[in-house]
This record gives C-alpha cells, sequence and structure tokens, in this order.
C-alpha cells in the first residue's frame, strides 16, 4: 500500500511517500516559497525519487486545514484532482492533529497552534499517545483560548512555529505550565499525515468530488451578511 | 508566419479567475467538444459583487466535477488530450490557484504538457470557435475588468492600442445599475432597460485627447450619479429606463467611434468583439452597423461565449502549444499579469 502526504495548511511544505508502513522519502521545508510554487514540483521530485508513478499510488492523504485559506485551498486542490483523476481515495486529517503528532510522547497536553491574524489562532488540545480530543478544532482569540486552557490545570506543550507569536502572552497566563516543543517538533510532517489518515477506513473515489476543506471559520463577507440578516429579522 | 497546422490536437482546458467554474475540451482551436461552466453569480448576488474569499471556496467545490463533466461529456479520457491549459492571469489570485493547482495535478497524473494562458486572450479567441481570424484583427474587449483595443497582426501577437484609464465598461455597468438599484450583474438589465426606453437623459461622451484609443468611463458613472442625486433633491423621480438608454447610447457611441477609427487606421481585415459587455445588444447591434457599411468583417461571439467559459481558454492555447509554448509546475497565479505576445 503506498501512500502520498501532502501538507500545505501554512507557511511549511512538507510532502510524504510511505510504503506499507515504512516513509520512503519525506520532504518538509519551511522557507519562503509560496505552495502554488513549491508544492506540486515537491511532489513531482519526491515521486520521481522513491521511483512511485503517480497510478502506483494506492491513497492520498491530504491536511485538510485549518489554516491559511489559501494554503490549505492549494493542498486539497492538488490532493482531490489528483485523488479524482488517478481514481484512488482521498482522506482528509485536521492540519492541527498533524502538528500535534509531533509530540505524542509529552506527558500532558499538547496544544498546537497556527497564527489566525489580528491576536486570533487556530487550535486544539489533544492527549497522549492516540491524541485523543480534549479541546475540537477550532478558531479563538488567544485571549479566549488561554482562559480555556487555564481552567485545565495540566502542563501544555505548545507545538508551531507559530507559537513564538503569542509566547509570551502564554507563559504569562498558564505560568509553569506552558513548554514549548522543541524546535524539530515545530513542523508539520507529511508522514504522520499519512499515519493518521491510515487509521481511518478508506472513503470511497465518489466521496472524492465532495471533499472539502475544513476552514473551521466563515468567510468574513457571509459573517457580515448573516448578521445583517439577523438585524433585518429584529427590526421587522 | 502566423498559420498553424493541427492534426486533431485536443487540449483540456480550465478558467477559475472569477466567479465561473469552467472546464472545455477544444478541437483543433476550432470546435467545442464539451463546455461546462458553474457560475457562482446566485452565491454571490446577496454580497452584490463578488466576494474574493467565497468565490475561492466555490471554485475548491466544483472543480473536479466540472473537468469530469467536460470529459463525460466529450466522451473521452485523460489519454485522449494533447494538453492542458489554464487561466494564469490576470484574476483574482486565490480564484485562480484553484484552476492552476488543479491543471498542475492533471497534468503530472496523466503525464501531458500544461500552459497558462492570458485571459484576455482568451476572450479575444472565443472568436475563434466560431469562424476563423483573419489577419490583421481588431479586437475590442469590453469585460467586467477590461475595455481594450488590441490590434493583433498574426496568432499570438497583441498589441494594446487603447485601454481604460479607469474604470472598465462592465464595472461602469454594474456601479450605474447599483444607483438605479438593480441587481448584480446589472449589465444585461440596463440592456434591457434601454431598449425598453424611450426618451433617452443626456450623458456625457469622453472622448479624451484627439487621436487616443483610450478610454475613461468614471466621469459618465459620475454624471450617472449626479444626475439621480439632483433628481432626488428636487424629490423629483427619475426613469430608469430613460437613464439606462442615455448611459448606454454614451458607452455604445464611443466604443463604436473608436473601435471604427482603429479598424481604418490600422486597416484590418477582421474587428471583432469579446468579453462579457459584448453581450450587449446595443453594441452589438451599433458594430455591425458601422462595420457593414465599412465593408469590414465584424464578429462576436455567441452571448454564453462571451462571458467567461473555458472553451475560449482552450481556443487561445491551441495556437501556443503549436508555437512549442509550455509552462511547468512552478506556475502561480498572476492577479495583474500583461497581454503579451507570445511571438516576435
Ligand atoms: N448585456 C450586457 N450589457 C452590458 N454589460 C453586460 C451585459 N452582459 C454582461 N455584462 C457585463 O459583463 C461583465 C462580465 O463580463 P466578463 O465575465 O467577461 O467579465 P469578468 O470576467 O468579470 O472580467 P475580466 O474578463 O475583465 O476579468 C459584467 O460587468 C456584466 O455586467
Ligand atoms: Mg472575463
Amino acid at each position: 500500500m503506498i501512500w502520498l502526504g501532502i501538507e500545505t495548511a501554512n507557511a511549511p511544505l512538507s510532502v510524504a511517500v510511505v510504503k506499507d508502513g515504512k516513509v520512503m522519502a519525506e520532504v518538509v521545508q519551511n522557507i519562503k516559497l509560496t505552495h502554488s510554487a513549491g508544492a506540486m514540483p515537491a511532489i513531482e521530485t519526491i515521486l520521481a525519487n522513491v521511483g512511485v508513478k503517480p497510478n502506483e499510488l494506492d491513497a492520498i492523504a491530504v491536511s485538510e486545514g485549518p489554516g491559511s485559506y489559501t494554503g490549505v485551498r492549494i493542498g486539497v486542490t492538488l490532493a482531490k484532482t489528483l485523488a479524482w483523476t488517478l481514481q484512488k481515495p482521498l482522506v482528509g486529517v485536521s492540519s492541527l492533529k498533524v502538528l500535534a503528532a509531533n509530540a505524542t510522547l509529552f506527558d500532558g497536553l499538547i496544544c498546537p497552534i497556527f497564527d489566525a491574524r489580528r491576536g486570533n489562532v487556530y487550535t486544539a488540545v489533544y492527549k497522549g499517545t492516540e491524541l485523543d480530543v480534549v479541546i475540537e478544532d477550532y478558531h479563538d482569540h488567544i485571549d479566549g483560548l488561554l482562559a480555556r486552557l487555564k481552567a485545565l490545570a495540566a502542563p501544555i506543550l505548545f507545538v508551531g512555529t507559530d507559537v513564538d507569536v503569542f509566547w509570551d502572552k502564554i507563559v504569562g497566563v498558564l505560568e509553569q505550565n506552558a513548554y514549548r516543543a522543541a524546535l524539530h517538533e515545530d513542523l508539520p510532517r507529511a508522514s504522520a499525515a499519512i499515519l493518521l489518515a491510515s487509521a481511518e477506513e478508506l472513503p470511497s473515489i465518489e466521496a472524492v468530488h465532495h471533499f472539502t476543506p475544513q476552514y473551521k471559520r466563515i468567510a468574513e463577507a457571509e459573517a457580515n451578511w448573516l448578521k445583517e440578516q439577523k438585524e433585518q429579522t429584529h427590526e421587522q | 508566419m502566423g498559420e498553424f497546422i493541427m492534426e486533431n490536437r485536443v487540449i483540456l482546458a480550465i478558467e477559475s479567475s472569477c466567479d465561473e467554474t469552467a472546464a472545455a475540451i477544444i478541437r483543433n482551436g476550432s470546435e467545442i467538444v464539451s463546455n461546462v461552466v458553474a457560475s457562482q453569480i446566485e452565491s454571490h448576488k446577496r454580497f452584490g459583487g463578488v466576494v474574493p474569499e467565497i468565490a475561492s471556496r466555490h471554485h475548491v467545490e466544483q472543480i473536479t466535477i466540472v473537468i469530469e463533466e467536460a470529459l463525460k461529456q466529450a466522451n473521452m479520457k485523460p489519454s485522449d488530450l494533447d494538453a492542458v491549459a489554464v487561466t494564469e492571469g490576470p484574476g483574482l489570485v486565490g480564484a485562480l490557484l484553484i484552476g492552476i493547482n488543479a491543471a498542475k495535478a492533471f497534468a503530472f497524473a496523466n503525464n501531458i504538457p500544461i500552459l497558462g494562458v492570458h485571459h484576455i486572450a482568451g476572450h479575444i479567441y472565443a472568436n475563434a470557435l466560431v469562424q476563423p481570424m483573419e489577419f490583421p484583427l481588431l479586437a475590442l474587449v469590453v469585460s467586467g475588468g477590461h475595455t481594450e483595443l488590441v490590434y493583433m497582426k498574426e496568432h499570438g501577437s497583441f498589441e494594446v492600442i487603447g485601454e481604460t484609464r479607469d474604470d472598465a465598461a462592465g464595472e461602469a455597468y454594474d456601479k450605474v445599475a447599483r444607483v438605479l438599484g438593480l441587481p448584480y450583474p446589472g449589465g444585461p438589465r440596463i440592456d434591457q432597460l434601454a431598449h425598453e426606453g424611450q426618451e433617452a437623459v443626456a450623458f456625457p461622451r469622453v472622448w479624451l485627447e484627439e487621436g487616443s484609443y483610450d478610454f475613461s468611463f468614471s466621469g459618465l458613472k459620475s454624471a450617472v450619479i449626479n444626475y439621480k442625486h439632483n433628481m432626488d433633491q428636487r424629490s423629483e423621480e427619475i426613469s430608469p429606463t430613460a437613464v439606462a438608454k442615455g448611459f448606454q447610447e454614451s458607452v455604445v457611441e464611443v466604443l463604436t467611434a473608436k473601435t471604427l477609427r482603429a479598424a481604418r487606421e490600422y486597416n484590418v481585415k477582421q474587428v471583432i468583439a469579446a468579453g462579457g459587455v459584448a453581450a450587449n445588444k446595443g453594441l452589438r447591434t451599433s458594430l455591425e452597423k458601422v462595420f457593414a457599411k465599412e465593408g469590414i468583417p465584424f464578429f462576436v461571439p455567441p452571448l454564453k461565449l462571451c462571458t467567461d467559459n473555458a472553451a475560449m481558454i482552450g481556443a487561445a492555447a491551441t495556437p501556443m502549444f503549436e508555437a512549442g509554448i509550455r509552462g511547468n509546475m512552478m506556475m502561480n497565479g498572476r492577479p495583474g499579469m500583461e497581454l503579451k505576445s507570445w511571438v516576435d
């Protein structure tokens, strides 16, 4: 069973090929190269390196969000189109969970963070080697998240390059319960996406068409529109 | 030069630069084998215009469905294709990226080349799907984002001899429609009202400097806004049909006169109109009339080839493909892409 994994949900890029439970190759990079320029060449190169032709793939795993809207869409579009045209199943996994998978041995809670701008984050809280969900993937202001985390009163490991943006604040609130992941744990790995995906039941090929990113946030224009609708019904 | 010989060249084209997710299969640059468009207009209507983030979200939802449908309607497999062409720009970057990345994945998986096409070259080449293009040629491109006169001495040669300095014609139509309280997109509604009107409000014509082929529509738009404002102040009712008729007459007169003058000066063999506003009945009738009198063949594609579609991208891609042009897997969305010739 040969898997291709694609992770472009935030600034870092990762692609991996896993064959029968072994990582054959993996690319992890965090450079200033747009995913549109970088992702497809990375997939092309990695498959060439491991000598796997596109039609020899058995399944595709993609990091489905949340994260940068454009980043998530590039990964999902590549994964969807490959899966559909090759007629292979596509499995989506949470991009937060992929990142958390780097640090499952931590004795406490694991909190991956993506910067969502203006003091906001995409985040979740997981626990243990099975990555049990303590707080589901969601979008929040950092202050809202920290209030929830403080109430958990447990050691928490923060994972991701974006953690640095909020670190002072995190330590300010959680004090000795705040732990920072090591640098090699901060970049998401497509092999982890494959590992998580292979634990799932394979969806049907027909499901590929209806695969959508998990933005975890309604588009701003839509939110404003819904608010207006509500106000209008109130006025009436 | 400028001629190309083709033997059953089949191209899959993808377009996602704005609010239509589209795929088409084109044979030999002239025959539409299939042409599928998933429009998002209904979704954007509630916002009164296209919202980029919403457009991108819809593109991801539709893209593989639309490509599959294009293959199905053509009764073709990926192995029947010579290349995949995709709109590289200009347009909304997030929207462009969906078509581009789908095109890359498709090209890679099926081991065929990819080509990036300029959206406006696409609008122009929509005409090649109706009748062969004869050079030298003059194209009037009038769409939501562009108003240009493009001179082509052969296939792949584009010289922009005039363009708008502010609003595009379609943009002016949509803004005036908003002033009149018409739903988005306003262009077609104004066109309809203009035809129902008997009287026309007199609005200015903007010619710019003598000899210029450039356009300007923001003054006309302001004139309409001021007119409405003054009438409102006097508590007088405006006649939407008279405003629409007056506005349309001004737009059509300027577009027609500059196109005619350019066609004469450049001594072209064919004049074509392209883009969403080329669907305008008033503009079509006016151009048909003057060029019939002038004795220069004039063509405008049918409505569904005027607005955004992928068939036109396939039509433009075919002579590019024959000229040996290829894109690569690093292709990026180019929101401000310039219309450049692909021949010297
Ligand atoms: N009958 C009509 N009369 C006038 N304008 C029209 C008519 N039909 C459509 N339009 C206008 O055409 C525009 C849409 O055209 P088109 O789809 O070619 O533009 P676009 O793709 O948004 O822009 P561009 O091609 O420049 O990127 C809109 O502004 C619309 O109002
Ligand atoms: Mg267009």
